[in-house]
């Protein structure tokens, strides 16, 4: 019997030869973690260590309050600064590059066959660069700054079959709603994700980075899609490091096989106040709503900012809505910049706010009053996640958020292209 | 064995409503987290529970954020154990490296009644009530550890003191 890429990645890393159900103890390649930092370094105080056991691979994005909103956010980052300072840790990324998921992919930390443990959710995302990812919580985090180890468990692979093409005004975060939709919020409650079939070639980087990024809200410990050349390709102008992708056998166990003919998606929004609460566009057809969002971890990289401009080009944002952008990084936004796409969206009137995790998780930058309605790119739509517990979030692809972002109320992206 | 209230919720009882984003990066100290557990899903919770309160849940328990709070602020609060159909995957791990008990049955949600007394029997895996006891699966030994050391900061001490 075969195995799948996370049985052999973590039979690889802990020596052992292991299968799904088994628990391994390993050291990773790379730890992850964002304005947490702060809270990790407390944890990290307790194990009563002076040093860090490899600085090498810890890797710190600062993205979910910045600029620091408050004192108490300005604090925190203070002492994280202080903290890499005298670490001496060589990969930390300041305020002005970006989202934590997005920066980690750029710098060529997300390679193929790495093992990432990263404290936030959606780390399941470097499964778009053929990289075992999963989230882990600040205590473990610590851990591992501490003893460069972690354990994990062998997860089973879903494996969900995508063939057929997309119709135009359909786009990949359709797809991944509409899986979500399908088979709920724990479907893959400690599974591994692998997005594979004849479809897949279809998918770029970005476009796997969606589904790789939102299989977190399917339960996912990570999501995996097989490297192809392009993505080989890709990752050859980031790193010098030799590639070496990793891929399950033909033979090897999947827990199941979900198949999709993605052809015959249409666009589709996740509803409050769960991921799994997702209906065809025609059913929330009319909806008024306050606030668009078009960006976050999830859908602010160029092809999302670019889809957004080509809804919005020549027309204007109606005067019931107000519409934040928020690109993914700092080098997506410069493309976006280069390519005149970030005019288009400030003429509609579209408010650009600087790379980070922005309004998503509702610490700041427009969070939403009670009663409100925001339709949004991001990947959750939990209750009160924007602000107040009396407000709902819908979610959708970035083409969507714009086209509805005209008519002042939710419509289908199809009739507006 | 303590006795503790049943407080019973449904499914997908996410992070979001457990512990508030707009406070997961603001420190706070134990007592200021336990006032905002629930927050969003139970705004009576924070201040009626009493330490040895049990939550009973259905499915996918803590989805959402990978925010620790989620975990430490429900022991803050007092809370002995979340007994829950299914938990989501950082949840689960982020409950055990807090010492927080979490136990999955399929059969407590049904058989429990909100507001009743229970108490948790870890010796003998099973959550007891005047009428009726409900065994559970015990956790694998290699996490059962981390949980007996009082969490994974403890037991990393400890590891970390004998030479590793």
């Amino acid at each position: 019997m075969g195995k799948t890429f996370s049985e052999k990645i973590l039979s690889a890393k802990s020596g052992e030869d292991v299968r799904a159900g088994d628990i391994v103890t390993v050291s990773p390649d790379f730890i992850l973690s964002h304005d947490n930092s702060a809270a990790i370094i407390k944890k990290f105080k307790l194990f009563g260590k002076d040093r860090v056991k490899n600085p090498q691979k810890i890797v710190i994005v600062l993205d979910h309050v910045t600029p620091a909103s408050s004192e108490k956010y300005a604090q925190n980052h203070k002492e994280i600064r202080e903290f890499v300072k005298q670490q001496s840790l060589p990969h930390f990324f300041d305020i002005n590059n970006g989202i934590c998921h997005q920066v980690f992919t750029e710098q060529g930390f997300a390679l193929p066959g790495k093992l990432v443990v990263g404290a936030d959710s959606h780390t399941t995302s470097y499964g778009s660069l053929g990289a075992f990812s999963a989230g882990i919580g600040r205590t473990e985090a610590a851990s591992v700054w501490a003893t460069d180890e972690i354990w994990l468990k062998v997860p089973e692979t879903l494996k969900i079959d995508l063939k057929g093409e997309l119709a135009k005004g359909v786009y990949p975060k359709d797809v991944i709603l509409k899986i979500i939709g399908d088979h709920g919020a724990d479907r893959a409650n400690y599974k591994a994700v692998e997005f594979t079939g004849p479809a897949a070639p279809r998918f770029n980087f970005s476009s796997r980075f969606v589904l790789c990024n939102m299989a977190a809200e399917m339960g996912a410990k990570n999501g995996y899609f097989p490297p192809d050349q392009a993505v080989v390709d890709h990752l050859k102008n980031l790193t010098k490091e030799g590639i070496d992708p990793v891929y399950s056998d033909k033979d090897a166990c999947f827990e199941a096989v979900l198949s999709y003919d993605i052809s015959e998606i249409e666009p589709q929004v996740a509803c409050p106040h769960t991921v799994d609460h997702v209906k065809p566009i025609r059913e929330v057809e009319g909806l008024v709503f306050n606030q668009g969002l078009i960006g976050t971890c999830t859908n602010g990289r160029l092809q999302d900012l670019k889809a957004a401009a080509s809804v919005l080009k020549g027309k204007k944002v109606h005067p019931s809505v107000r519409v934040l952008v928020v690109p993914a990084s700092r080098s997506e936004y410069l493309k976006a910049l280069d390519q005149g796409i970030i005019k288009v969206l400030v003429e509609a009137g579209c408010v650009i706010l600087n790379p980070g995790c922005g309004p998503c998780l509702g610490a700041h930058q427009g969070v939403l009053a009670p009663g409100e309605r925001a339709l949004s790119t991001a990947n959750r739509n939990f209750k009160g996640r924007m602000g107040s517990r009396d407000s709902e979030i819908y979610l959708a692809s970035p083409a969507t958020v714009a086209a509805s972002s005209v008519q002042g109320k939710i419509c289908d992206p199809r009739n507006h292209l | 064995m303590k006795k503790g209230r049943v407080w019973k919720y449904g499914d997908s009882v996410n992070t979001d409503v457990i512990f508030p984003g707009k406070y997961t990066y603001t420190p706070m100290e134990p007592d200021e987290m336990a006032s905002h557990v629930l927050e969003d899903l139970d705004p009576e919770f924070a201040s009626q529970v009493k330490p040895h309160d049990v939550i009973v849940a259905g499915r996918n328990f803590g989805c959402g954020s990978s925010r620790e709070q989620a975990a430490s602020c429900l022991k803050y609060a007092g809370v002995q154990a979340v007994i829950a159909r299914s938990f989501a995957r950082i949840f689960f791990r982020n409950a055990i490296n807090q010492g927080l008990p979490v136990v999955v049955s399929e059969k407590a949600q049904d058989q429990l009644n909100d507001g009743e007394k229970v108490e948790m029997d870890f010796n003998k895996n099973e959550i007891v009530t005047k009428s009726k006891r409900i065994a559970f699966n015990p956790l694998p030994e290699s996490v059962q550890k981390i949980l007996d050391a009082g969490g994974l900061i403890p037991y990393t001490k400890q590891k970390i003191m004998n030479g590793k």
